[in-house]
């Protein structure tokens, strides 16, 4: 390098006359970016409570604390915890921002806190909708009182995005058959997913566990779900065992209650857990050769259940781990119950049924199928020979309208039952159906293919009608979706009036008034009609499907007066499951107001606690009257009594 | 004459922060320096076994808190080794544009040291000044300015924010065009070359067998930069050159990093010209939660703003890796090299060498 003039460095002295780069702090503030890493903003209506960024702070710095004015939602995934921040710990890297499902969390541009006491570092974080005082705008924000408490009114940093987020909010697509074809026949529209798929779905689980609050069985979903992630699909089944004991089923028609609590629900869609109990009970073929599950050592009790529908067939299997001796007894030559009869085949084949029906049963659970209670055997003679007995009945009997020459019509449960488990039914070309509801579906669904079979090729048309307007129809959003793919069509709001013959007596359509509400001021079910709006439905065949009841016909007078009833028409039991009948428990359909298959599963777990409590409870009455002040005097130590007991 | 042993350090301004030296002197001159390294022992690789993958990475970069970029990528590097992820196209430029700012600032950080310790304080000044302006597109960028925390694994955090590409052109002309007025204070100043010319030589063969790796080797006249020997992100997709010096000594090492500083703020432009326009910017990683990386190990490299920065990661299969060790330029420059070229050279050049061989000493300690 070429030596320079010593005088070169003076040229500095140019600087003298530019403007300070320094700011005069605190006078003069820098403005942070925008995507600055601050103080934590949380959205208490948006949080969920879930706990992952708990889970994911590096440092440990969050800690969830129970906020007791915030009403816990458990059924749609909303916990009453909200993450507290410890700013000694917290590094600001903003993975809990990333990672939270529904983007409550958020930095903001805020960094000042200056406080004597280090226990304010220890921060519960609200938005400004909660906490006005706080958050002031920007003319009235002063620097020299900067704190949590005191910050910036619209100053969000760190967002959350989507597109970054640090979960994967899309679910991976179950292969389905397509409605065009699927209409066709009644082969089961839902193909499962094969190993990567069901590895792959699994991954998406976040382990925050708002499924398993809200799911009523309770099962260990997180950990059956990691298990197939992990490839390791027996472990997830006898996982999802402990808690259900219907899996093939429930994996196929189970209404998800967790799925509705999934914490990814909310920027994307929930975690396919319903899928993914089938895929593990789907994996393992032989159920009888590769579960390691025992029945529980004999106790030489007898436990008589009703109904081999879900809730008759978990309990069943709950006593046999008790080591209980469990008899049920069903009119059906198969086990399933309502399950057997109502989901059409396509959603529910009968061997998915059957797989666990034989499994139960291959615990040495007695099967008396076959046999109605009532009719085959007497209630009362079931009630002397068992130690105690459940009544899982189920809701067997439709409902019919009513209306002008309803009895030409067919009734729901009558038709699922026959092209299930009977002779397939003969259906009109044009066929109108009464309902809304999931069994509506089942039936219009039906309805579709069984024309595609029996007029191939011709044109055929399948209507529901139902009272309920689109965005009140009980049916799932699902079933309503797929229907309408396999061109069922739609007449919410319009009340049947009176079914139209014609001169022969054969049915020419409905005839149809406008509804004006469905349910009254108390939202009770009480439909009003404008009399003057009609419409008539042409049809040659109607199928009546709004709602079934339970028959009770097999009790005897003295009983029937003695079992009690809830306002809404429920078997009133205890939290033993017992019902006002001393030694008859109950549960399924008949108890519960969700009428599905896995609130069963939790009535039937109630019954067995109780059952076996009762059973103990009765064993030690026993005990007591005939071998009672002998088991005492073991009790005695040093000749004083022991102090526990 | 007598022999005395001069503690050099921690408290000194020649001194890097948490380090020092035992020097045993005769008058002015240094017989033998041992460093004393360990003030700073955090235990980061330690730390890094009891996090799960994704939780390592707003860690690693507190192991060099003067430049925690190179240890992000390096991390992530590392990880995506191991699990066999690829990089998006423009999630490397990006990459290799942040890493090179990152030089820039780092060395204008570099700079400030080096010349404040001399008592150049307008160029301290200066130095100051403009990487915080490189400190600004960090904010903007990553929303933090010192530990940025955005190169995770699979790419990086967030896509350029609206007009970012003009602000880094902007930032970069202002600080470009104060270079003639860098020469004239400091690098081409008779004062500073008196000062740093023939101090802490070493020869390129001495450099090579002591491990020497960046400017304390491209100094000696060796090429030898691992963006060009081992290409990753985007440095195969652009031009540019390595610059080297001959003498290996303190001042050849200022002016190579001084002509990095300038390559590098040449091939961000590049990079912004070349770079995909649209496109991710990270590839999907697993749920974090469930993120098992497949056994195996993996040594990764890559050329931090102090030389060639190494990484040996373990996974045994499970959710956090079972092992990972840093090799920091720092290490050997700081020990061994430090210790031989402070031999024979006089008190008052202690901090002077130590400056030219840019050692930051929590890269050391890890
Ligand atoms: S991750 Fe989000 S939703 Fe879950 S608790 Fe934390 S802030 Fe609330
Ligand atoms: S910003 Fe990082 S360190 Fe702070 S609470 Fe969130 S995850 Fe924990």
């Amino acid at each position: 390098m070429s030596k320079t003039s010593f005088l070169n460095p003076f040229k500095a002295i140019k600087y003298l006359f530019e403007k300070p780069k320094t700011l005069r702090y605190p006078f003069e503030l820098k403005e942070p970016a925008k995507r600055y890493r601050g103080f934590h903003l949380n959205d208490w209506d948006k949080c969920t409570g879930c706990g992952n960024c708990a889970d994911i702070c590096p440092n440990e710095a969050i800690e969830m604390i129970k906020i007791p004015e915030i009403e816990a939602n458990l059924a749609e995934g909303r916990k009453n915890e909200r993450p507290q921040i410890d700013y000694g710990r917290c590094c600001f890297c903003g993975l809990c921002v990333d990672i939270c499902p529904p983007g409550s969390l958020t930095l903001t541009r805020d960094y000042l806190h200056i406080h004597f006491d280090t226990n304010t570092f220890k921060f519960i974080p609200k938005d400004e909708k909660l906490d006005k005082a706080t958050f002031v705008p920007t003319e009235e924000y002063s620097v020299l009182k900067a704190s949590l408490s005191h910050r910036k009114q619209d100053y969000q940093g760190f967002s959350p995005e989507l597109e970054y987020a640090l979960f994967e909010p899309e679910r991976v697509k179950m292969p389905q058959i397509p409605p065009e074809k699927r209409k066709l026949s009644f082969i089961e529209q839902v193909i499962g997913y094969n190993k990567d798929e069901a590895k792959q779905e699994a991954g998406r689980c976040l382990e925050c566990k708002l499924c398993e609050d809200a799911c009523p069985a309770h099962l260990k979903i997180s950990e059956y779900i990691d298990a197939i992630y992990r490839d390791k699909p027996k472990e997830s089944l006898e996982k999802i065992y402990e808690d259900n004991p219907i899996p093939s089923i429930c994996g196929r028609i189970c209404m998800k209650h967790c799925e509705d609590a999934c914490s990814l629900r909310i920027r994307g869609d929930a975690l396919a857990i319903r899928w993914l109990k089938r895929y593990a009970a789907d994996q393992i073929k032989n159920f009888k050769e590769e579960l390691e599950i025992h029945p529980g050592k004999p106790t030489g009790k007898k436990i008589g259940i009703i109904g081999a529908g879900p809730s008759g067939l978990s309990l069943a299997y709950f006593l046999r781990l008790q080591g209980h001796k469990a008899i049920v007894y069903d009119e059906l030559s198969g086990g399933g119950g309502a399950i057997r009869i109502g989901p059409p085949k396509y959603r529910l084949p009968l061997e998915a049924i059957d797989k666990d029906v034989n499994y139960i049963e291959s615990l040495g659970v007695e099967f008396k199928f076959n046999t109605k209670v009532g009719r085959d055997i007497k209630f009362e003679e079931m009630l002397n020979d068992n130690d105690a007995v459940f009544i899982g009945i189920g809701n067997t009997v439709s409902f019919s309208t009513r209306v002008k020459n309803s009895e030409k019509c067919i009734l729901a449960l009558d038709f699922l039952k026959d092209n299930k488990i009977g002779k397939q039914r003969k259906v009109g070309k044009e066929v109108i159906v009464i309902g809304g509801g999931n069994v509506a579906m089942d039936v219009a669904r039906e309805t579709i293919r069984l024309q595609h079979i029996q007029y191939p090729g011709e044109k055929v048309i399948t209507k529901t009608v139902s009272l309920e307007d689109w965005d009140e129809l009980p049916a799932t959003e699902e079933e309503v979706e797929e229907a309408k793919e396999e061109d069922v069509q739609f007449n919410p709001a319009w009340g049947p009036k009176e079914v139209v013959l014609d001169d022969s007596g054969n049915i020419k359509g409905l005839l149809c008034r406008k509804v004006k509400s469905v349910f009254n001021e108390q939202g009770r079910f009480s439909p009003t009609f404008y009399e003057d709006k009609t419409k008539f439905l042409t049809g040659d065949m109607i199928i009546e499907a709004i709602g079934q009841r339970a028959d009770f016909s097999f009790l005897p007078d003295e009983l029937s007066d003695k079992l009690e009833f809830t306002e809404r028409r429920k078997v009133k039991v205890d939290e033993n499951g017992m019902t006002s009948i001393p030694k008859v428990f109950a549960g399924g359909d008949i108890v519960n107001i969700n009428l599905d298959a896995v609130t069963a599963i939790a009535d039937a777990k109630v019954a067995a606690q109780g059952i076996d409590k009762f059973l103990k409870r009765q064993q030690q009455i026993i005990s007591k009257d005939v071998i009672g002040p002998k088991s005492l005097e073991s009790k005695k130590y040093n000749g004083k009594e022991s102090v526990d007991d | 004459m007598r022999e005395l042993e001069l503690y050099f350090g921690p408290q000194h301004l020649g001194m890097v922060g948490n380090f020092s030296i035992t020097l045993k002197v005769e008058g002015d001159r240094i017989l033998k320096a041992d460093a004393n390294p360990g003030y700073l022992h955090r235990g980061f690789e330690k730390l890094i076994e009891q996090r799960t993958w994704m939780q390592n990475f707003p860690l690693v970069c507190r192991i060099n808190v003067v430049e925690p970029d190179h240890m992000e990528l390096i991390y992530s590097m590392g990880v995506e080794k191991l699990a066999g992820i690829e990089v998006p196209e423009r999630g490397k430029f990006i990459r290799s544009i942040y890493c090179e700012l990152a030089r820039v600032g780092s060395h204008l950080f570099g700079l400030w040291a080096y010349s404040n310790m001399l008592g150049f304080d307008t160029v301290a000044n200066w130095a100051m000044y403009h990487r915080d302006l490189v400190l600004d597109l960090f904010e903007e960028l990553t929303g933090a300015r010192v530990y940025h925390i955005y190169i995770r694994p699979g790419g990086v955090r967030r896509d350029f924010p609206e007009g970012f590409e003009d602000k880094i052109v902007k930032t970069l002309h202002t600080i470009g065009s104060k270079v003639p007025d860098y020469n004239a204070t400091f690098f081409e100043n008779r004062l500073f070359e008196k000062r740093a010319k023939n101090i802490g030589k070493i020869t390129c063969e001495e450099a090579k067998k002591m491990g020497a790796v960046g400017q304390a080797i491209r100094a000696t006249g060796m090429k030898y930069d691992i963006r060009k020997i081992e290409p990753y992100a985007a440095y195969d997709k652009v031009d540019w050159k390595v610059p080297t010096r001959e003498d290996g000594d303190a001042y050849s090492r200022i002016l190579v990093i001084r002509d990095e500083m300038i390559e590098s703020v040449y091939m961000i432009f590049k990079l912004l010209d070349k770079m995909p326009k649209k496109g991710d910017v990270y590839t999907k990683t697993p749920n974090p939660f469930k993120w098992r990386v497949p056994a195996g190990e993996a040594y990764v490299r890559c050329e931090s703003s102090r030389g060639e920065l190494g990484l040996y990661i373990v996974s045994d299969g499970g959710d956090k890796p079972y092992r990972a060790h840093f090799r920091t330029p720092s290490y050997s420059h700081g020990l061994t090299i430090l210790e031989k070229v402070l031999e024979g050279e006089s008190i008052a050049d202690v901090g002077n060498i130590m400056m030219s061989l840019y050692v930051v000493a929590p890269e050391i300690d890890r």
